[in-house]
């Protein structure tokens, strides 16, 4: 028996296509959009939502219905979205304060040592999220790897009570996707034309002047592109606040996910997933923009 | 290559900053301490996880004879394996279709293709159980299955492409002088020499789906327990010695698959310069 592709050109690229395309679409793009209509229905107290439409899930955000159904401000839900947005902004800021020298420091080194550091860097990437912030537990925590010497040589009396706070869950942010902020500025930094470097230096340039002048504007592309992968990851992640900050320090998805669990409040929960979606489209918005940017600069 | 090397040695030469090197050792160290702690206490004889007293292996011995936790490894195999075969097949398809020339809709299709890796996987998460909910899908393993489909088809993806981005055509056109069908051309040219993108492509797709958590946890039923799930449980109920010897295992197994995938990729580039 012989097998044969279609002839037809365009038969042939959607068979190709279908499959990839059709399972992201119904088991994605439907979900997300049949979330988004949820937030308009009314919720339904055994989880899921009933028929009808309905603003409480927005309305919520904001407010609180008081016994006599007036409306009073509420900000309970919007300290939460502050409070995620405030640690995704810290985590991304520190990200770069740490990731910048270590990028600038990689793109140094010969090649094949340039290899293994960058190796090194994505390797905590690809490693499970959940152990990685569970190892911090054993750092941070009570008894934890720097309380135990200064407990021993009676620096302290007490726990630090490092652990299940702001602090920690910062720690944790920055611990998890501090890769994706070294290696897009990595990736601009090895475009830089270093003779630019050497003829800064010629004409008495000093280092600070060299880094603000030349190698910073030209490695912007890679920094915005850190930032917001990390800024945007940061925002959604569940692991680090519910880990680390031991579940009292809600931050959004944990918000989210509460609602879809205990709360079962799916349209409040699906208002919050498209305020989510909304910050993050906004952040990719950018994203595109900066890279378009930085590729009509190498033309 | 050439300017990188002089690139590279004029770099020595200027611009260097003597505290950078510090700052990058430094840097490594908090990378890797915290894993090389919990490592390290994973092989502790004591039952309290932070206090060292003797080395011994019996918490992988305890971990492993849980039948708990053999489990959720197999369950977790089940569901990587599937999807990592699904994802990595679909992949295929589409990329074979979209590398070759241009044609309307094609930056669409990249776009929905990569839109798992856009979009929060808490997101993700709560819309696809709202979906399941809706059509009554049953949760449990296939329903796991199914979500890990979807966001493994991107990462199986990009190594394809980025592999089929560097092929050389003149053995295809070879072929087709030699009067070989397409089906021909694609099964005895194409596939063998795609075959390390596909199979690099395969392993991120297996790292990404034994990894997963929030997705698992919206999306699994009662006693469909990956392992992250079943290591997320532990973690509740506090500090143990078994966790770190359970989460030794999966870093060791994720650590030799990015390996792997690492010097496919690496010899996939020398082979490109060959050509």
């Amino acid at each position: 028996m012989e097998i044969k592709l279609p002839a037809n050109p365009i038969t042939r690229r959607w068979l190709g296509l279908s499959p990839a395309l059709i399972t992201i679409f119904i088991f994605m793009v439907l979900p997300i959009a049949l979330l988004g209509v949820y937030s308009f229905k009314p919720a339904d107290s055994y989880g899921g939502v009933e028929a009808g439409f309905s603003l409480d899930a927005w309305i919520q955000l904001f407010f609180d219905r008081d016994l006599d159904d007036t409306l009073i401000f509420d900000s309970i839900y919007l300290q939460i979205i502050w409070r995620s947005v405030m640690l995704a902004a810290i985590g991304t800021t520190l990200s770069f304060l740490v990731g910048f020298p270590v990028a600038w420091y990689i793109v140094q080194q010969p090649p094949e040592r340039r290899d293994i550091l960058l190796l090194l860097v994505t390797i905590p990437f690809w490693t499970n999220l959940l152990i990685r912030a569970y190892s911090w537990i054993l750092i941070l925590g009570k008894n934890g790897m720097i309380e135990q010497p200064l407990l021993a040589m009676g620096l302290i009396d007490d726990s630090l009570e490092m652990m299940y706070g702001n602090m920690a869950i910062g720690v944790g942010l920055v611990y998890s996707y501090i890769p994706l902020m070294i290696l897009p500025i990595y990736a601009s930094l090895e475009k830089i034309d270093f003779g630019l470097v050497e003829a800064a230096h010629d004409l008495y340039a000093d280092r600070w002047a060299v880094i603000q002048r030349i190698v910073m504007p030209l490695c912007l592309p890679g920094i915005i592109a850190g930032c917001i992968l990390v800024f945007v990851l940061s925002l959604g992640d569940f692991i680090s606040p519910s880990i680390l900050g031991g579940g009292k320090k809600m931050m959004l998805s944990n918000l989210i996910q509460f609602q879809f669990s205990s709360a079962r409040n799916w349209p409040f929960g699906g208002a919050l997933t498209m305020l989510l979606l909304m910050l993050v489209a906004f952040g990719s918005y950018f994203y595109i923009k900066a890279s378009r940017k930085s590729a009509y600069l190498e033309k | 290559m050439a300017s990188n090397i002089g690139r590279s040695s004029s770099n020595t030469n200027k611009g260097r900053i003597p505290w950078l090197k510090w700052w990058a050792c430094i840097f490594f160290v908090y990378l890797y301490g915290p894993i090389a702690v919990l490592i390290a206490f994973s092989f502790n004889d004591n039952r309290i996880a932070q206090v060292w007293t003797e080395f011994s292996t019996k918490w992988y011995v305890k971990a492993f004879s849980n039948e708990a936790i053999q489990n959720a490894i197999i369950n977790s195999l089940i569901v990587a394996a599937v999807a990592t075969v699904c994802a990595t097949l679909f992949a295929t398809m589409a990329a074979l279709i979209l590398s070759k020339g241009m044609f309307k809709g094609q930056t669409l299709c990249l776009g929905i293709i990569s839109l798992p890796l856009l979009v929060p996987e808490i997101a993700t998460a709560v819309a696809t159980l709202s979906f399941f909910a809706a059509i009554n899908f049953p949760l449990g393993l296939t329903s796991i299955i199914v979500a890990h489909i979807v966001f493994c088809i991107p990462f199986a993806f990009m190594p394809i492409r980025a592999r089929l981005a560097g092929m050389d055509e003149t053995l295809q056109e070879a072929g087709r002088d030699l009067y070989a069908n397409d089906i021909k051309v694609l099964w005895h040219i194409v596939l063998p020499q795609l075959k390390p993108g596909i199979f690099a492509g395969g392993i991120l797709a297996f790292i990404i789906s034994i990894d997963d958590f929030i997705i698992s946890l919206m999306v699994a039923g009662a006693g469909a327990t990956t392992l992250p799930l079943y290591i997320y449980g532990m973690i509740r109920l506090g500090v143990s010695p078994e966790i770190n010897a359970v989460s030794t295992v999966l870093f060791l197994v994720s650590l030799t698959l990015v390996a792997t995938y690492w010097f496919i990729s690496k010899k996939n580039e020398g082979s490109n310069y060959v050509h």
